[in-house]
């Protein structure tokens, strides 16, 4: 497959940009500012500070309408839909539209991210404006020519028309005249009324659908290059391990190998880290000659760690007094203390692999002082900037090609694949394409932190929750977390109890850690609302009445809280919670008599902006087999589902990526090592796993956030509480598939 | 070794090692990269592909061991992407990432050969080899049962074969 190669990033003009645009022939290029972001929403990509261009539509005279999709694409939908917000506003024919992948180039696109689930709240304004005014541009070029005022044309899919003279001009005619008029001024530009959407708010299918369905080179592991040669790299299998030596006298003479080297690496666990490259003619050559490979390891300190050992000092942690106080509200000991009834519960979720379908791999080609890369990161520009620094390369010097990732659920975030193949690739002198096997993914991930909550709580006699208490164990050192191990200050049910503490403690950890699909959340929902699940028991309420209640005693804005410094997360709004709990409470018909075994649970979750309630049936029977049945959800993202059809495919894939979780997957760590290694041993759900997920929005007036992971926290204390309501049994260690469910 | 295979329809050579698995004879030796590599042990099915209209997985079959035999790939599934279960993905909107999608298909293209109306049963059974990840089971399900549909339908109006997804 060949990529285009990005346009060299240069500080242009909005009109030198149009110039460029009108000189290069064949239509109109657009450019636009970006709706600004705060640092939090763009995970790590640039303040706002100075607005860049972009260039997003290409019409050219047969009407084809080119649309560019700044975003990498790993599965959550965006290269389909934020053209689809430009296209709309534009007034053209989605048949016509063709879409077009962008390289890195953060100059003209600003942030190019997928992740925290950010393209819809960063792009509904700024993408439509482009859109809108690309149709102003079009019908100003019309206006001009017929000698009419603009505002009595209109358009209609790609035509512009004057009715009055019953004059009509296809955008394609009009695309080289516009292009020389000046661009309207973007803040003002006038958007459509959702009433007149012709296609935000349709079915629109994945723009890569037809190489998908026919098997058309697609993904960064398709990426071939000429005289490309083939690369495996073996590293420590303890974390952060160093090559003592290595047989590269045999590995050398092996069929195929061209090259085998060890690469010195860092400490940075999320940059280039020692090991072995073996450069082959083909890569089953590489695999094989690996096998010979016979290293010694400089192991390091983390060879000390373990699962069991992390469990013990927990433990001993959860016992002391904690480490860090990071909210408190009124007195949770005081209130505990006059509590009606109290009860305390220790939850423990382990460590998760993110194991998307596609192995890790890069493309990288370095000649004449620069570099080449076709990746699927997540985040390209960082991953550019660790090439750059760990290979003492200008930024300008690297041109990044994006390309569709076979799933990326957070494991992407880190570039550390792409630093490897850019160093590969430069030792090696030819192009080279590295990739990794299962067994190194599963391996060396930046695995879902496992965590322990300590909770005690308190009803009052009205059964009301009055006190609630976490001493969570996580995984960091000093003040600060390991990577996604922290919870935010802010956390619920922070600011819905008066006599509320969340204290933290934390361990060192060798292992890397990293944002696994709605990052901290898909922890820290399980344990808190299974802990909820516990005090509605206690008092004797229904639980989801409880949570009803629970949400309706939401205190104003709290005092800034007690980490401090950062962006201030948005504020969890128990009004809208409480809308998709009673909207899932009536569609899931909560409150039926079920027979001894079976359950419903019922759970919710916020997190990136959006709200989700979600209700579980199961059965267990008496030997303890556990039977999910079904799954509603009930979820408000806003004002306007922009694409209903992979809406519902996101979420119902979320819903049933929580099952998987929490049946079966667990990392676990021995000697500094990933005990699992593939598919057998680490467990993605399977066909005959799926369980039916109702899918329903509640559409409110709140301008529409992202979908790729809010859907996914809520299913599986919800699993839980099914668990609990059909067995009586609490779930307070996952997996479910090590956990003695037998009832009766 | 020289490895004679029919692939597609076609006769290819390629001169691999022994022990290559069919997979990376297709990917990187004759450049077909729809067959994908998921976990090198036969346990997620993104390498499916057809061997004598058995569902293999490719990934760890040496070519050699499937020398003489017809090979079906994604590519070969259709001549132009109209074979039913392609029209039904399309249909329904199935793939997130997309990346297991060709293995799901070459596997349910397996089973409604033999099974032209299969119940969820069925599918769930034949189909419990492909991970995956992005976990559109239930759409897959239901392109599944529309193909069907579609190929009865294809069947009853005498449409030419390639839209049948005959062999």
């Amino acid at each position: 497959m060949s990529a285009r190669p990005t346009v060299p990033a240069a500080a242009v003009t909005r009109r030198d940009f149009l110039r460029v645009s009108a000189i290069a022939g064949g239509g109109i290029l657009l450019a636009s500012y970006l709706e600004p972001l705060s640092a939090f929403e763009t995970a790590g990509a640039r303040g706002a500070a100075e607005p860049s261009l972009g260039a997003y539509i290409r019409i050219t005279p047969d009407g084809i309408v080119t649309i560019v999709a700044k975003n990498p694409e790993c599965g959550q939908g965006v290269r389909t839909m934020l053209p689809m917000l430009i296209a709309d506003e534009l007034d053209v024919d989605w048949k016509d539209v063709r879409v077009e992948q962008a390289g890195l180039d953060t100059v003209r696109y600003q942030a190019q991210v997928a992740g925290g689930s950010t393209a819809t709240p960063t792009n509904w304004l700024p993408m439509r404006r482009v859109g809108a005014a690309g149709r102003a541009m079009l019908v100003a070029a019309a206006a001009q020519q017929w000698g009419v005022p603009a505002g009595e044309c209109e358009t209609d899919k790609g035509v512009v028309r004057h009715r009055a003279s019953g004059k009509s001009a296809s955008y394609g005619a009009l695309a080289t005249a516009a292009a020389s008029l000046p661009s309207p001024d973007l803040a003002t530009v006038k958007l459509k009324e959702p009433k007149d959407f012709r296609i935000i708010g349709t079915r629109v299918r994945n723009v890569d659908m037809k190489k998908i369905v026919t098997g058309a080179p697609l993904y960064g592991i398709d990426v071939t290059v000429p005289g490309m040669k083939y690369a495996t790299f073996v590293k420590s299998p303890v974390f952060g391990g160093k090559v003592a030596s290595a047989n590269l006298d045999v590995i050398r003479k092996l069929p195929g190998v061209r090259q085998a080297f060890v690469v010195d690496g860092g400490t940075a666990l999320n940059g280039l880290l020692g090991g072995v490259a073996i450069v082959a003619d083909s890569w089953w050559a590489a695999k094989s000659a690996r096998q010979k490979l016979d290293v010694a390891w400089n192991e390091g300190a983390t060879a000390q760690q373990s699962s069991a050992g992390f469990a013990r000092q927990a433990a001993e942690l959860a016992k002391q007094a904690p480490q860090r106080s990071l909210r408190k509200d009124g007195d949770a000991a005081a209130a505990l203390a006059a509590a009606a009834k109290t009860v305390s519960g220790s939850y423990y979720y382990p460590f998760i692999a993110h194991a998307p379908l596609e192995p890790q791999n890069c493309t990288a080609h370095f000649r004449d002082g620069a570099m080449e890369i076709w990746t699927n990161s997540q985040l390209p520009e960082q991953g550019r900037a660790l090439v750059a620094r760990t290979l003492g390369l200008k930024d300008d010097t690297i041109t990044v090609h994006m390309v569709r990732s076979g799933g990326g659920f957070g494991r992407r975030l880190n570039n550390d694949y792409m630093v490897e193949a850019a160093w590969i690739a430069r030792e090696a002198g030819v192009p080279v394409k590295l990739l990794w096997t299962r067994e190194d993914d599963m391996q060396h991930d930046f695995y879902r932190p496992g965590g322990f909550h300590n909770f005690t709580g308190g009803v009052d006699a009205a059964g009301r929750l009055v006190a609630w208490s976490d001493h969570f164990v996580s995984f960091g050192e000093g003040q600060s977390f390991a990577p996604s191990a922290n919870i935010g200050a802010g956390e619920f049910p922070a600011r819905f109890i008066p006599n509320f503490a969340l204290d933290a403690s934390v361990m060192p950890i060798g292992m890397p850690t990293g944002a696994l699909r709605a990052p901290g959340s898909n922890g820290i929902s399980y344990a808190v609302q299974g802990f909820i699940d516990e005090l509605a028991h206690a008092a004797g309420r229904d639980p989801l009445q409880f949570r009803l209640d629970l949400l309706a005693a939401e205190q104003p804005a709290p005092s800034p809280p007690a980490t401090g410094a950062g962006p201030q997360p948005v504020l969890f709004d128990g009004a809208r919670m409480r809308g998709v709990v009673e909207l899932v409470r009536e569609k899931s018909g909560w409150g039926r008599k079920l027979p001894r075994g079976s359950g419903m649970g019922v759970a919710f979750h916020f997190s990136h902006r959006g709200y989700f309630a979600e209700v579980v049936q199961a059965s267990v029977s008496r030997a303890g087999v556990l039977k999910v049945e079904k799954v509603w959800v009930a979820g408000d993202v806003g004002s306007q589902i922009i694409n209903p059809s992979n809406a519902e495919n996101q979420v119902q894939g979320a819903v049933l990526d929580g099952l998987a979780q929490a049946l079966a997957q667990e990392i676990t760590f021995a000697k500094g090592r990933t005990e699992q290694s593939n598919f057998h041993d680490f467990h993605l759900l399977r066909h005959a796993q799926a369980v039916p997920v109702e899918v329903h929005f509640l559409t409110t007036t709140f301008p529409p956030t992202g979908l790729g992971e809010p859907a996914l926290p809520p299913v599986v204390p919800a699993i839980c509480n099914a668990i609990s309501a059909a067995t009586g049994k609490r779930v307070r260690r996952l997996p479910l598939s090590r956990t003695d469910l037998r009832w009766g | 070794m020289k490895v004679n295979l029919r692939v597609n329809g076609q006769k290819r050579t390629v001169d691999v090692s022994p022990d290559m698995p069919l997979l990376w004879a297709l990917r990187d030796e004759l450049d077909l990269k729809g067959t994908k590599f998921g976990c090198g042990a036969a346990m997620c099915g993104a390498c499916t592909v057809h061997v004598d209209g058995v569902p293999t997985r490719s990934c760890v079959i040496p070519a050699a061991a499937v020398q003489g035999k017809e090979i079906k790939t994604i590519e070969g599934l259709s001549a132009d992407g109209t074979h039913a279960l392609q029209r039904a993905w399309e249909e329904l909107d199935v793939p997130q990432c997309g990346y297991c999608q060709a293995g799901q298909i070459m596997s349910a293209a397996a089973l409604l050969e033999k099974t032209p109306r299969p119940t969820d049963a069925q599918i769930d059974t034949a189909m419990n080899g492909n991970l995956c990840r992005c976990a559109t089971y239930l759409r897959i399900k239901q392109a599944i049962h529309r193909a069907a549909e579609l190929k009865v339908e294809a069947t009853q109006a005498g449409a030419p074969r390639s839209l049948r997804g005959a062999k």
